[in-house]
């Protein structure tokens, strides 16, 4: 039912989850006081940097990936290199507006009514 | 239909990982591409379109906030749920099941409320690609948050009897997988407004 | 191997033995959760799913053979219904022939037998991914009675055709289309887990991860690709979908990409030609090694180039794309990697070979197919090292030649390897011998008409002869007596070789009604499969086996038998 690592023998205790809750709180403040900031760069650090550091500790303490086999570590970087491979093989075509004997003609937007200001 | 029997082969356990927690991996790494693959293409074409930051203006900011903050809570009682299910706590482990599934319901409730008010001033899926993709990519986000609150649903009452405890692990895996989604919609649909 | 003392419910193995043979007809043949039956279902679905394609393509190269005439059980084709016949011939043959037959039937079926277990490890989600996977044949085929018709807008669905129903004319056809697939997928990634799961976890006692027929091994490969792979194609039929039935521009030129599709779509379609290339290999691996009594050459090779041709598998996709304006510099990379490609397969072609050489080889039916799988498969993927190269490409692409080298590459794989498949494991599935005479006679005149169909279309494609055309006398350079003679040859072929499917029935219904017994190891193989009884009761063996050696110690010098199974002490 658990990790057979660590949960023979002794009780469980909900302090460390607790403790790492606390951080990723704390994160979430800064992924959302970072863009008012100003500037481009902090708020790549700030938004997305700091989305990959949150993940990553929900990756490792809450799904216990760190003391997980390391099949599943390898398993899950896979798919993230599959993805990789699937951005830059794409990027050429579809991320820019001209490429080598090509540019994109960008054809009028269909009629939709005006938002509302609000 | 004939009581069903687990077959022997679902216990056996050669990599050292029980079988449930594997085929959980499994289904997660299948999940990622399928998020990673909807967020690929997002962000092909954010980069092709820096007129984007304008729209992304328009999503809520407090609300994916919040929403951030519900998840992230609900991450936490499903994790102590498992701790509960650890201790062979049948109490505990069912009463912060019961919190992590209404966490997805608040979570439901700000996102309705979200998509309403947007729709109510024009920003439909239809309007822009931009659009298309936040609609999209939330609205996929939100089945499984529906999914791992029905799954949950239905193992409360064999959590209850302490039965298939193991159960509370492999749901919380799946739980903390959608948290992580949302980590990374929240960014691309909302904070990024400004860069361009 | 660690038995798992952390599920709350796990009994130990030796008492938990009771399997109650589940009793009513429908407990044990519709909802079963017998991997055995399910893989059967699985195969048979897709029997019949090749039926209706085999029919499709009848209809269609009659019509090219002898346009607007009257087809004998169909009627004069429409332009419309040729388009959603060639469309549906090509969803069916991959999506509901192939994989089911190839991947899922034989990957149920054998997975739990050659690693000694006695069923999946997950069965009702087993059992949840055939069911899923037969609504979705039943809603393809609904799509066909769909007013407007069915979807004619090629199986590989691109837009602006596939999205909008200004152009295609389906209404309702391509978005039944679309589900359909859809939900197909959705059953392969239940069932992929389950196979992956099963391999993983739940060998026999004893057997190491390299104790595992390379069947095994290269169906969990083939699965983990597809897995790998069809992620990004789920989203894009979300992105599809969408601008289907709500409009939304993900793939119009208002503000999408047409092009994005045609990535996403191979990005996934590429790959599946490796999924379905594998459990292929990993059968003739099996049968070359049995009748010609020698251990397989090169086993660890073979895995390690296995796991090779997987990775670059992923990295080849866009060389379906050189004429959609992709950029020239990402064609000579892909171009590239398509040749490199050619290199691991042809490793474990030659390691093939290499198992034959000298051996004591025994051309029973199975060989044969084998060995055809194995020569044919070479002509297809010799032709496409021609249109892997970027430049060439150009003036291949849409032609005829394009369908003749799919053609021999995936006939082979399906039909060749399907039939070996159904031949190896007829024994063993029914516990029948088949006659080898009509054996015979199916496979020489299949094999030899089949290379009758797919010559001639080689060459009507050099001559530039464009695909998916319902009506050649707008062309003039291809209306010429010659070209005609060689559509017609190709589709006096087609119906020889159907004609050749007669001895193969025949051969099927009087095996199962008074076929020879085949005892439970008519082949003297060492797998586990052949030590349980055929066929294999519920939970496979009384006692499940322990596994003291690989699967391939065949002619051991000193052993008084050329076999030693996997199970056998000494």
């Amino acid at each position: 039912m658990s990790d057979t690592a660590h949960s023979e023998g002794h009780t469980h205790s909900a302090k460390p989850y607790l403790r790492i809750y606390y951080i990723l709180l704390a994160l979430l403040v800064v992924s959302i006081v970072g863009p008012m900031m100003g500037g481009l760069t902090v708020l790549l650090i700030t938004a997305f940097g700091v989305a990959v550091v949150k993940a990553l500790m929900v990756a490792a303490y809450f799904m216990h990936l760190n003391v997980e086999k390391k099949y599943i570590w390898y398993l899950l970087v896979m798919a993230a290199i599959f993805l990789l491979v699937l951005f830059f093989g794409v990027a050429p075509d579809v991320m820019n507006k001209s490429g080598v004997n090509w540019k994109h003609l960008d054809h009028p937007a269909p009629a939709v009514t005006a938002p509302a200001h609000h | 239909m004939s009581a069903f029997q687990v077959p022997i082969a679902t216990n056996r356990c050669a990599t050292g990982i029980p079988t449930g927690r594997l085929a959980i991996w499994w289904v997660l790494a299948s999940e990622i591409v399928i998020f990673g693959g909807l967020v690929t293409c997002y962000l092909l074409f954010r980069f092709r379109h820096p007129e984007w930051a304008a729209e992304a203006e328009h999503t809520k900011l407090a609300a994916g906030a919040l929403n951030t903050f519900v998840l992230l809570t609900s991450s936490l009682f499903v994790v102590l749920a498992h701790v509960a299910a650890c201790n062979k706590d049948t109490v505990n482990a069912r009463k912060y099941l019961i919190w992590t599934i209404l966490g997805g319901l608040i979570f439901l409730c700000v996102k309705a409320y979200e998509y309403t008010s947007e729709i109510s001033h024009g920003y439909t899926i239809t309007r822009s690609v931009f659009w298309a993709f936040y609609y999209t990519a939330t609205a996929l986000h939100g089945l499984h948050v529906i999914g791992g609150m029905t799954i949950m649903g239905l193992i409360l009452p064999d959590v209850a009897k302490g039965k298939n405890l193991q159960r509370v692990e492999y749901i919380g895996i799946y739980w903390h997988f959608v948290d992580v989604v949302w980590l990374f919609l929240f960014p691309l649909f909302y904070i990024a407004s400004a860069a361009s | 191997m660690t038995s798992s003392s952390v599920h709350a419910d796990a009994a130990p193995e030796a008492d938990s033995h009771a399997h109650h043979a589940p009793q009513s007809f429908w407990s044990k043949y519709i909802f079963s959760v017998d991997h055995k039956i399910i893989g059967l279902q699985y195969t048979l679905t897709g029997i019949f799913m090749a039926v209706v394609g085999v029919y499709m393509s009848y209809v269609f190269r009659m019509h090219l053979a002898n346009p607007a005439a009257h087809i004998p059980f169909y009627g004069v084709l429409s332009p419309a219904a040729y388009n959603s016949l060639v469309t549906n011939h090509g969803t069916i043959m991959i999506f509901w022939v192939a994989m089911p037959i190839l991947l899922a039937g034989l990957g149920n079926y054998c997975i739990p037998l050659m690693i000694g277990c006695d069923d999946m490890v997950f069965p009702r989600v087993n059992r949840l991914s055939f069911q899923v996977f037969f609504l979705s044949t039943v809603l393809l085929l609904v799509g066909f009675m769909a007013p407007g018709g069915a979807f004619g807008g090629a199986w590989t669905s691109y837009p602006p055709l596939s999205a909008k129903v200004e152009y295609n004319l389906t209404p309702h056809g391509n978005v039944i289309w679309l589900l359909a697939v859809a939900l197909e997928i959705v059953a392969f990634l239940l069932g992929g887990i389950n196979f992956v799961t099963t391999a993983m976890n739940s060998r026999a006692k004893g057997m190491k991860m390299f104790d595992m027929p390379v069947l095994v091994w290269m169906i969990v490969i083939a699965t983990i690709i597809f897995m790998m792979s069809v992620g990004p194609l789920v989203a894009g039929a979300v992105m599809l979908l969408l601008d289907q039935t709500l409009g939304t521009h993900f793939f119009a030129a208002q503000g999408g990409d047409p092009v994005l599709w045609q990535h996403l779509f191979w990005f996934f379609g590429h790959p599946e030609v490796y999924v379905l290339l594998l459990p292929e290999l990993g059968v003739v691996c099996e049968i070359i090694c049995v009748f010609s009594r020698k251990p397989l050459f090169g086993y660890k090779t073979i895995v390690y180039t296995t796991f090779m041709v997987g990775i670059l598998s992923m990295i080849v996709w866009a060389h379906h794309q050189f004429i959609a304006g992709i950029d020239p510099r990402m064609a000579s990379i892909f171009s590239l990697t398509t040749i490199i490609i050619s290199i691991p397969v042809a490793v474990i072609m030659f390691a093939m070979i290499a198992t034959l050489f000298k051996g004591s080889i025994e051309f029973k039916v199975p060989m044969l197919w084998a060995i055809g799988l194995i020569v044919e498969f070479l002509l297809g993927g010799v032709t496409g090292i021609y249109l892997g190269s970027s430049a060439l490409d150009v003036y291949f692409h849409d032609t005829y030649f394009v369908v003749a080298h799919f053609h021999y590459t995936l006939i082979p794989l399906v039909a060749f390897g399907g039939f070996a498949i159904f031949t190896y494991y007829f024994p063993k599935v029914t516990g029948k011998m088949l006659d080898e005479r009509l054996g015979r006679i199916h496979f020489w005149g299949s094999a030899i008409a089949f290379n009758f169909i797919f010559i001639p279309l080689f060459f009507s494609g050099l001559a530039g002869e464009h695909r998916r055309i319902y009506d050649y006398s707008g062309f003039a350079e291809l209306t010429t007596p010659h070209m005609q003679s060689l559509r017609t040859m190709a589709t006096h072929a087609l119906l020889v070789m159907i004609a050749f499917q007669i001895p193969f029935v025949i051969n099927v219904i009087k095996s199962l009604l008074k076929g020879a017994p085949a005892g439970a190891n008519p082949w003297k193989a060492n797998t586990l499969e052949w030590t349980a009884d055929s066929p294999p009761p519920h939970g496979n063996w009384a006692e499940l086996p322990e596994v003291y050696r690989g699967p391939y110690e065949y002619s051991v010098p000193g052993r008084e038998q050329d076999y030693w199974p996997q199970n056998a002490a000494n």
